[in-house]
Order: C-alpha cells, then sequence, then structure tokens
C-alpha cells in the first residue's frame, strides 16, 4: 500500500488574539482524503485555526505544514470556501465571475483568463449543478445556490485540501444533505476540513471529528461522548443522534 | 440660445467634463461596489495639502495636488492596513491633516490666492488648454491601469480575504486602486473641486447600479450619467449664473433622487425592473 500523503501538519501551535491565546498547543494531522469536522463554540478558534492552516495568520509558536511546505507556497493546492454570509449581495458579479476567482494562482497578475481555465471553471460549476446558473448576480440567488457557487470557485482548480468555515450556516436541512453528498464526491481527490459551530449537522456526515476551544481533542471514530462536547462547549450539550428513528437524549443538568 | 458652444471656453468646458467624467465612472464603479466611498472623500480633501504647497512653492497647484494626493492615498491605505487603528479614524486624522497643511502652507504665502474657491469648489468654465491635456494624459492612465488589472479589482473588490488565499499581492492591487483615486481626484478639482468630488464618485455610479448586475455595463452607463450631470449642471450654471461646480452636484442630485423615486413607484406598481 502507497504511504499516505500528509496533507496538512499542525505541531505545537499557540497563537494568541489581543494577549490572551486562542489556540493553545494544537498538534493536527490531515492525510489525504481524510473529511474531519472540526467543531466548537464561536470564538473557540476554529475561523484562526483555518487561517493559520491558509497562511493568512502566522501562529506565534509552532510549525505549520501544507503539502509538507509552508501554507503560502501550497496555496494553489488549497480550496477555501469562507463563511461570508455577509458579503454585499448587490455586488455586480455574477456566478461565473466568481468561479473564475479560484483560477487566480494558476492565471497570475495581468493575464487574462484562458480558455483552459474557462473549461475548469466551466466543469467546476457543472459538478456543482451550477452551470445553467452562471450569468446570475450572486444575490439573485437562494442560500444553498449561493454556497454552491462558492463551492465551485473553491474546487474549480483541483486542489488537494478543501477548507469550509460554516458551509452548511443558513442552509436548510435538505441543501445540508445535498452539499454533503457533494463533498462526499469531492473526498475521493481531496482532504476536506470543515469547521462548524453546529454539532449535530457534522457528526453524520464526516468521518472524523475534533473539538477545538482552544485546546484541540481530536477523535478518530465519529463516536463522541458529552463529556468531551460538555469539555469543548463547558456547557451541557444536547446531542441529537441520527439513527434508524431520529432521537435526542438530553443530558441531565447537574 | 445654443451659440454658447461657439466659445472656446465652453468647447474646453465640455471636453474637461467629457473627460472627468469616464474617469470617475469608472472609479466611482469601484468606490461604490467596495464601500471605500469614506477613504475616497479622505483622499479628496487630503489634497488640498498639495494645492497650498503648490501656492507656496509657486508651482501648479494640480500638480501639488497629484502629488499630495497619491501620497495620502499610499499612508491611508497602509495605516488602515498595518496598524490597529479602527479605518475611519485614520481616515479622519489624515483628511483633517492635510486640509490643515493645506491652510498653513497658503497662510504662509505672500500675495492674494485669488482662484483658491475654484480649486475647493471647482470652476469649469476656466480650463486652459494645458489643463486639459493633463486630465487626458491622466484618463489614459486610469484607463489603462483598469485594463490592466481588470480581473485584480474585481476580485480584491468582491472579497479581499480569498483574493489573498490565491495568492494575489491584494494589498498592493488594492494601493494601486486608491491611487487611481487621488489621480480620478486630480481629474475632477476643475470641475468640481476637491470638497464636492464625492459626489461625482458616487452618485453616477450608484444610479447605474440600479439598472445593472454587470460592472462593465455599470461604469459605461455610470460615465453616461456622469456625463448628463456635468453638461446639464455646465448649462444651467452659464444661463443662472451660478457656481459650476455645486450646480453640476445638485443636478446629479435631483436627477437621482427623480430616477430612484419613479423606479420605486414602478416597482411598487409591480411593473418589472429588470436589470441589464
Amino acid at each position: 500500500m502507497e504511504k499516505e500523503l500528509e496533507v496538512v501538519k499542525l505541531k505545537d501551535v499557540w497563537a494568541y488574539y489581543n494577549g490572551t491565546p486562542v489556540l493553545q498547543d494544537i498538534n493536527l494531522a490531515i492525510c489525504e482524503r481524510d473529511f474531519l469536522g472540526i467543531i466548537g463554540p464561536n470564538g473557540g478558534g476554529k475561523t484562526t485555526l483555518l487561517k493559520i492552516i491558509l497562511g493568512l495568520l502566522k501562529p506565534r509558536r509552532g510549525c505549520v505544514t501544507v503539502l509538507g511546505k509552508d501554507p503560502r507556497e501550497s496555496r494553489s493546492q488549497i480550496g477555501y470556501v469562507p463563511q461570508k454570509s455577509f458579503f454585499d449581495k448587490n455586488f455586480p458579479i455574477n456566478v461565473w465571475q466568481i468561479t473564475l476567482m479560484g483560477l487566480y494562482s494558476q492565471t497570475g497578475l495581468f493575464r487574462r483568463y484562458s480558455r483552459e481555465d474557462e473549461k475548469k471553471a466551466e466543469e467546476a460549476l457543472e459538478r456543482v449543478s451550477m452551470l445553467e446558473y452562471k450569468n446570475r448576480q450572486i444575490g439573485e440567488l437562494s442560500g444553498g445556490q449561493q454556497k454552491r457557487a462558492f463551492i465551485a470557485r473553491a474546487i474549480a482548480s483541483d486542489p488537494k485540501l478543501l477548507l469550509l468555515d460554516e458551509p452548511m450556516e443558513s442552509v436548510d436541512p435538505k441543501v445540508q444533505g445535498e452539499l454533503y453528498g457533494l463533498l462526499k464526491e469531492f473526498q475521493k481527490e481531496m482532504a476536506i476540513v470543515l469547521v462548524s459551530h453546529d454539532v449535530t449537522a457534522v457528526s453524520i456526515y464526516v468521518d472524523e471529528i475534533a473539538c477545538l476551544n482552544r485546546t484541540l481533542v481530536y477523535h478518530g471514530p465519529k463516536e463522541i461522548s458529552d463529556e468531551v462536547l460538555e469539555g469543548t462547549y463547558q456547557c451541557p450539550i444536547h446531542l441529537i443522534a441520527h439513527g434508524s428513528i431520529p432521537h435526542r437524549v438530553l443530558k441531565e443538568h447537574q | 440660445m445654443f451659440d454658447i458652444f461657439g466659445y472656446h471656453f465652453m468647447q474646453n468646458a465640455m471636453l474637461a467634463g467629457l473627460l472627468a467624467s469616464i474617469a470617475c465612472g469608472i472609479i466611482g464603479t469601484y468606490v461604490v461596489s467596495k464601500k471605500i466611498v469614506f477613504i475616497s472623500g479622505g483622499i479628496a480633501h487630503a489634497s488640498f495639502g498639495g494645492i497650498g504647497l503648490g501656492y507656496f512653492l509657486g508651482i501648479s497647484p494640480v500638480l501639488g495636488a497629484t502629488g499630495f494626493g497619491l501620497l495620502s492615498a499610499i499612508a491611508m491605505g497602509l495605516t488602515t492596513r498595518r496598524t490597529k487603528l479602527p479605518e475611519d479614524t485614520v481616515i479622519g486624522i489624515l483628511w483633517a491633516t492635510g486640509m490643515a497643511l493645506g491652510a498653513i502652507f497658503i497662510s504662509l504665502t505672500p500675495g492674494y490666492t485669488s482662484s483658491l474657491f475654484s480649486y475647493l469648489f471647482g470652476n469649469i468654465l476656466t480650463v486652459p488648454d494645458s489643463e486639459l491635456l493633463l486630465i487626458f494624459i491622466l484618463d489614459v492612465v486610469i484607463l489603462g491601469v483598469v485594463v490592466l488589472l481588470y480581473k485584480e479589482f474585481l476580485a480584491v473588490s468582491f472579497d479581499e480575504e480569498y483574493s489573498t488565499v490565491t495568492g494575489m499581492p491584494t494589498e498592493k492591487i488594492y494601493l494601486t486602486m486608491l491611487c487611481l483615486i487621488a489621480l480620478t481626484i486630480v481629474v475632477m478639482i476643475r470641475v468640481v473641486g476637491i470638497i464636492l468630488v464625492i459626489a461625482l464618485l458616487t452618485i453616477p455610479a450608484s444610479l447605474a447600479r440600479q439598472f445593472t448586475h454587470d460592472m462593465k455595463k455599470m461604469m459605461a452607463l455610470s460615465v453616461l450619467f456622469s456625463a448628463i450631470f456635468t453638461f446639464t449642471g455646465l448649462l444651467l450654471s452659464y444661463w443662472l449664473d451660478m457656481a459650476s461646480g455645486a450646480t453640476i452636484i445638485v443636478a446629479g442630485v435631483v436627477i437621482f433622487a427623480l430616477v430612484t423615486a419613479v423606479r420605486k413607484l414602478l416597482s411598487s406598481r409591480g411593473l418589472p425592473s429588470k436589470k441589464m
């Protein structure tokens, strides 16, 4: 069996915000075709962690590599879907132009997008079933369609790593299922890291879960205990499990 | 009634208005879309320092404003990015600093600075041929950079963080955009003056946005609206003997309000307002 490539590696990473640590001693290894969900409360450092993997933030201490290199050198291999429920809905840009943005790393400064870039953008839109909406202004689309457009932009350059920040926010459960289905498809080609504060949505689809609230607790399998969740959220958490019949277990307040 | 177009000063005024409309229509589209109206106002007012410096050194105040405008654009861009100070605070400070320096330079300049008012509020009826040439050159520069950096400007305006992730030198591109705003302000000095320039950077573009969701069409429409405002204001100011810069702005505001109200009325009656 061929050796699995380490797509992301974080070693003893610390990050601070205004003097207080937001990430403490994070160690994380993500391999090819992993599908990792990172859950934790708002302000727990999820976005900071993504920014460190993207090379937008430098950790105070520790070492980060993406595909064996400094994150900034690997950016052409990273697809990113920002949280962005707050972008300007009136901005004069359509789905096609947004998707092309994802190919910048291959086109470069001053140059126009090539015919090959356009083909890749078309394929990406096809994969997320958005090709027919390519001339639509972004604000005219539903929340789910907007997310699909941003996912198309992220995968257009055939990345080895796909990072998604709260992708299921403001998307209804049916569309969430469709989006997870898409991600499962992409998993055959790339490692996926998804960050969310919504425990239940994540737990159904992803292969591995890590809980993040300044410190990272990593769980290989999907099972996740109440103690771990409570440690992460610092409060009793309602676990909603999807079995054959959806049911929920309420932990007693003590 | 139309023999006024035979006058040389009127021809220069029309040409200056048209050339200025090209610059402010295109750059105004970015100012409105990227929501950098306040920083643009800051650059415009700060460039007053350059006008004062021009008087003080005995060089062309427009040349002084060009240098000062570019400098304050870069200063604002860098301080808002690289310090932890809130953006509006930085803009407010540099805005006033530029104006204060301008006032100091003028007070140090002996003699009466008669044309000062026209730099502040514009005087399109007194554009010399030499300045038409300067406006034309600046137009070519602005247009050239926008053509060259079209996809970068679009990306940075829409989503700067993502642009950085794709490896785009976003800070340099943003600073370039601010410098183009500074040059546009220089182009507009004769037309509406540095105090009123912000109106022609925002009104035509935001009116254009009511009709289209395509950035290139928005630019074209915004150039057209700006030219309409300028010509309307110019003729009104000539016939009614009012200050030209201010008349252009008031004409723009009135047209903007009328069009917006009519569109609102039409859409409330259920008539389709399909965008291009």
